[in-house]
């Protein structure tokens, strides 16, 4: 790689110039008066003593997760009240930030780039796009510094360290469901009925929910070992954003291009783009089931479970190691 | 220590430990962008030593087995290793090499990274009970008791204001009283008595040894060699990450005294523990 060569293993005058406790001079061998003469893993094991910080067993630990779910939602619960708890205005910004969000879109999306000319309800259809694309957003954000974010949090209480990442996921969709308030009142404003199928929003949502919470528990676990994540984390966002239809209609802009058959399937199979669209059949009357991708519930079952189970594997399979750095 | 004849049931058993902290960009390398993508792309160990990334040895080789019973002290000079091991006894620092047998899950006393200053004193208490483990019931059912051991509403009901507009005195007295609201099987108590006004201090002297009799085995770690010799009857002393002594309070807190304060003895060298007998009154 380059031309210096460093050994691997062996401590260089640098390494040991860094080790801060060699600076004064070596004590004396520390007496040991009470070493009992056994072997300490025998006398651990004879007195049924287990190792420290060690990993629980996969159900073990889904069982203290569990056991700790008061204390998820109640973090969950503090993070969303602490965050506005200076403003003036106190709670109304939990639905006005969203709805000022939304305007922004409008004004570039609608307005200037005039992209609602082949969308019917053009601003429902841009809203829910941005609320649901929010929520998986703002989730990865959040389980990105979940960990990293709460060294001190980690450091100074024992607790299943996943509860962070998927209280962090809960706290997104408690600002969510202020968000859908905001979004049910705009539904009505412009005059979209409110039907039988609006029902769909749960399971819609429940599907996110495993999404981003899997992701999010990926992302943490990443973000501890490289809190360097964290700052390439809104590019790739903004990126997954765009492909993703929050702004526009995929089927229309795709329609009538000449494109290969695996670039349709994949921005069909995008999991953002499915719950941005499950999302939209559900609320709008006009959005119908035929502008959804072939097989939509169960691709959205599917990423859901994968990411939901994978990513709490992948979490669990460092457990004790969060803390370090 | 002598005090327990018959079978002694460790509680806690460290074996060999060594605890290292890595920090990321000190800066004693090259602090410039080529250097650290040449960080991201060489090796983890070559990057290491390139001196990105430096190794804190906090502490080395320290073994000790303690029992049932006990009340072991924690001494040592600044940034001698004494929180790091505790951290590591409670499960919360991983160890580089060797290992900690603890009975039962052992409980660090402090819920302060838990709270959020934005919210009332109030929730807080919930809060901290929660994250400390304790059920949504039995915080209900102490919550009086925390909220009055801590006397915040002494002054008026400040518990219904939000923590940041609290004293620090105030603050510290309410995240004593969250933390010492749980029993422990095994406890670890780090320099938690120095919180406070005098009469909360007594008061919170008090609470800590009620702790310990419910508790199996408590370490404190502390800079009061009056408070150690108040509570413990056995103290280890650690020296730049080593175990330099483990043995009964007295004789323990006498070589340190000495080592802490060598003009008491004979004045100028620097004294080594074995050298200086007697000199400090104990």
């Amino acid at each position: 790689m380059n031309g210096r060569r460093t050994p691997a293993v062996a401590p260089t005058p640098r390494a040991k110039a860094a080790d801060v406790s060699q600076v004064l001079d070596t004590p004396p061998p520390p007496a040991a008066p009470a070493a009992p003469a056994e072997d300490p893993a025998d006398l651990a094991a004879r007195y049924g003593l287990t190792v420290s910080g060690a990993r629980p067993t996969l159900p073990a630990y889904v069982r203290e997760l569990w056991q700790r779910r008061h204390f998820i939602t109640a973090f969950a619960t503090a993070k969303l009240t602490s965050q506005y708890s200076q403003a003036k205005l106190g709670q109304v910004w939990q639905v006005m930030t969203p709805l000022l969000n939304a305007a922004v879109y409008y004004f570039i999306f609608g307005v200037l780039m005039d992209t609602k000319r082949n969308v019917p309800d053009y601003v429902p259809f841009l809203v829910t796009g941005v609320f649901v694309w929010t929520f998986t957003q703002s989730s990865v954000m959040a389980g990105t510094r979940a960990i990293s974010g709460s060294l001190g949090l980690v450091r100074a209480l024992h607790f299943p360290r996943a509860s962070l990442p998927v209280s962090y996921c809960l706290q997104q969709l408690q600002q969510l469901l202020f968000s859908m308030c905001a979004l049910i009142v705009i539904l009505l404003c412009f005059g979209v009925p409110p039907t039988l199928s609006w029902v769909l929003v749960i399971p819609a949502l429940t599907l996110q929910f495993t999404f981003n919470t899997g992701l999010a528990l990926i992302m943490a676990r990443m973000g501890a070992k490289t809190p360097d994540i964290a700052q390439l984390m809104p590019f790739l966002l903004r990126t997954w954003m765009y492909v993703s239809g929050v702004m526009w209609s995929i089927d229309k802009m795709l329609s009538g291009k000449d494109l290969p058959h695996i670039v349709l399937v994949v921005l069909q199979a995008n999991p953002a783009a499915i719950y941005i669209d499950l999302m939209r059949f559900a609320l709008i009357d006009s959005f119908r089931a035929d502008q959804l991708p072939p097989h939509v519930w169960v691709w959205a079952t599917g990423w859901a479970l994968l990411s939901g189970v994978g990513g709490f594997i992948y979490f669990w399979k460092a457990e004790e190691t969060y803390g370090r750095g | 220590m002598a005090d327990t004849y018959g079978e002694r049931v460790p509680t806690v058993i460290v074996d060999d430990v060594d605890i290292v902290y890595r920090v990321n960009g000190t800066g004693a390398g090259r602090g410039t962008a080529t250097a650290a993508l040449g960080r991201i792309l060489g090796g983890r160990r070559k990057a290491e030593a390139r001196a990105g990334v430096r190794k804190v040895h906090a502490v080395r080789k320290v073994s000790f087995t303690a029992y049932k019973g006990e009340a072991i002290g924690l001494i040592g000079t600044n940034g001698s290793g004494k929180s790091t091991l505790l951290k590591a006894v409670a499960g919360l620092l991983p160890t580089e090499n060797g290992r900690i047998f603890t009975h039962g899950q052992p409980s660090l006393l402090g819920v302060n990274a838990a709270l959020m200053n934005d919210l009332t004193g109030e929730r807080n208490v919930h809060l901290g009970g929660l994250a400390m483990g304790m059920s949504r019931d039995e915080v209900r059912e102490r919550y009086d008791d925390i909220v009055g051991f801590s006397g915040i509403n002494e002054k008026g009901d400040f518990i219904t204001l939000p923590m940041r507009t609290y004293s620090s005195g105030m603050a510290a007295r309410l995240r004593f009283s969250i933390a010492a609201a749980k029993d422990h099987d095994v406890l670890l108590i780090d320099e938690a008595l120095a919180t406070g006004d005098r009469s909360f201090q007594k008061r919170s002297e008090t609470r800590i040894r009620e702790l310990r009799k419910e508790a199996g085995t408590v370490f404190l770690v502390s800079h009061n060699n009056k408070s150690i010799r108040d509570t413990c009857d056995r103290v280890l002393w650690l020296e730049r990450g080593e175990l330099r002594m483990d043995g009964p309070t007295d004789q323990v807190l006498k070589e340190y005294e000495a080592f802490t304060n060598p003009n008491a003895g004979k004045a100028g060298t620097t004294q080594r523990p074995k050298q200086t007998k007697a000199a400090v009154p104990a």
